[in-house]
């Protein structure tokens, strides 16, 4: 017998008066607890669960001294990622766009960084330090603007001349900015500016944005990302450390970065502003999701699909159902 | 009397929702796979989830790097969500194969899918607030997403606090309450017919 869409959708809809069977829901509710206590209980055994310990400014300046003193130049030079990056953190740039959509400039600073001051005077200042650091502290302090530009500036242009090789800088105009770095990494090596970066501005704190950027400013944590597999470009958003599952439902997120153009940032419009594209894609793609029932070619792949023959194998073979013709 | 809210209320839920139909001891014939399994598998890890966590956030989130019990705790809450998200994929695709979003129930499939992308968010607010290596570098370069779209002004990965509170309060609150809301659909609806099931009489046609 055929019947029209509408009589099948009302059939759909209305409450089945076919054959039915007994179902103890409770019991089958009861039972697949038991049956996920137990699996939870013997993967947590047998695997464990990652723990990675985090990275210190301690470990950073130690086992790579000249590169967070470089970092540090950077910063007060605001040539650093940080010094540079834009909103929501400072003025230095637009940030990225998707076309005529400048989101990240049009919302503006909401968490304002000043890298100079947060991430090296202001630590620098909480410490008892020696003669030379409180003189150069002093004299920065004391200097115009246009002055400690002048000075960072000098020092950080030094310094990539000779392609970081801190022992060939020749000598020049760089003011208190060797010995501020020099301070800093000293500080750093003495495991005091985790804290110091914390701290800034009370006594309960739970912010860790100004360590994870000043982090990121430098070659430890990318260094540590990419010996952990754990790099955007080799599908490390689904990673985990160790030998552990990560975020796999992550995949197709995941999946964009690995492709052109948005694997290469030299790419424009879109390689370069990857980030902002590959949210709005997925955005887009989570509302497909939601929508699918009212999407047409998709919402119709599950009857030309046969998958559902295999789901109600034993109902078809009752009613004796063929499979429909296309 | 029937113009009171609350028994208009109570009226509506008894029509919509009997009891028989939100704990029936039948089910259709039709019902008879195992795909129909997963999702009261996903609802059990959930409830798993929500046991280990709660653990968790009465110890706070230092505690597992140092005890040994915290370590434990830690792997349930890590496993129950991987074979959380394990079970919800296949139910999620076996309803898209059954086209189950037929028959009025638009409302069941969407909120399902909204509780797959919150439980995704979920989970990522979790990542981040392990306090160890992964978080750091998960919220480094998870900021970098937010902030091109101009949701890192106030979604701000980096923010442990931020973070930790969204996991353990807000997006649980988020999740189960349309957790619910999706169960209670599927109660109220029922079990969606086979593709291709067709009325055996006029009479189950257009009622």
């Amino acid at each position: 017998m055929k019947t029209s869409n509408g009589a099948k959708h009302e059939f759909d809809a209305a409450p089945w008066k076919g054959p039915t069977k007994r179902y103890d829901i409770v019991k089958e509710g009861s039972i697949a607890l038991v049956f996920v206590v137990i699996l939870t209980i013997a993967l947590s055994l047998l695997m464990g669960s990652p723990d990675e310990p985090p990275l210190t400014f301690k470990g950073w300046a130690v086992s790579n001294a000249d590169n967070f003193y470089v970092t540090a130049v950077q910063e007060l030079a605001g040539t650093s990622g940080t010094a540079t990056y834009g909103p929501p953190y400072n003025k230095a740039s637009d940030g990225l766009n998707m076309g005529p959509l400048w989101l990240q400039k049009w919302v503006g600073v909401t968490r304002p960084i000043d890298s100079v001051n947060d991430f090296v005077i202001a630590p620098l200042s909480t410490q008892v330090m020696s003669t030379e650091i409180a003189s150069a502290l002093a004299t920065w302090n004391a200097a115009s603007a246009t002055e400690r530009q002048g000075w960072a500036s000098a020092y950080d242009d030094a310094i990539t001349k000779v392609e970081g090789k801190l022992s060939d800088v020749p000598a020049g105009a760089y003011g208190p900015v060797p010995a501020l770095a020099k301070g800093l990494t000293d500080m750093a090596k003495a495991g005091a500016l985790d804290a110091a970066l914390l701290s800034q501005g009370g006594f309960f704190q739970t912010d860790n944005t100004k360590q994870i950027l000043f982090f990121g400013d430098g070659a430890y944590l990318d260094d540590a990302g990419t010996k952990a597999n754990l790099q955007g470009g080799t599908w490390g958003m689904m990673n985990e450390t160790g030998r552990y599952p990560g975020q796999a439902w992550l995949w197709l997120y995941s999946f964009w970065y690995q492709i052109p153009p948005f694997n290469n940032e030299e790419s424009k419009p879109i390689g370069a502003n990857a980030d902002a594209y590959i949210m709005g894609i997925m955005g887009l793609l989570s509302l497909g999701l939601i929508l699918i029932p009212v999407i047409p070619g998709i919402k119709s792949l599950p009857m030309r699909v046969p998958i559902h023959r295999g789901i109600w194998r034993q109902y078809y073979e009752t009613q004796g159902i063929k499979r429909r013709k296309k | 009397m029937s113009e009171m809210w609350t028994a208009k209320l109570r009226n509506k839920w008894q029509k919509e929702l009997p009891i028989e139909k939100l704990l029936p001891d039948d089910q259709p014939a039709y019902v008879a796979s195992w795909i129909y399994v997963f999702g009261v598998l996903t609802l059990a890890a959930l409830a798993m989830i929500i046991f280990s966590g709660i653990i968790l956030a009465f110890q706070g989130p230092a505690w597992y790097h140092t005890s040994h019990a915290g370590k434990f705790t830690n792997s349930l809450h890590f496993w129950s969500v991987q074979l959380f998200f394990v079970f919800m994929v296949i139910h999620l695709w076996g309803k898209f194969w059954m086209a189950a979003w037929r028959g009025k129930r638009f409302a069941t499939w969407a909120t399902g899918a909204v509780a797959f992308i919150a439980s995704i968010a979920t989970a990522f607010t979790g990542y981040l607030v392990q306090t160890n290596f992964d978080s750091q570098w998960i919220s480094f370069e998870a900021k970098d997403g937010f902030n091109s779209v101009g949701v890192g002004a106030w979604f701000t990965v980096t923010n442990l606090g931020q973070m930790l509170l969204l996991h353990v309060a807000f997006l649980p609150l988020i999740l189960g309450a349309i957790t619910v809301v999706h169960v209670l659909m599927v109660r109220k609806r029922g079990v969606v017919p086979p593709i291709d099931a067709q009325p055996s009489t006029d009479s189950e046609v257009g009622r």
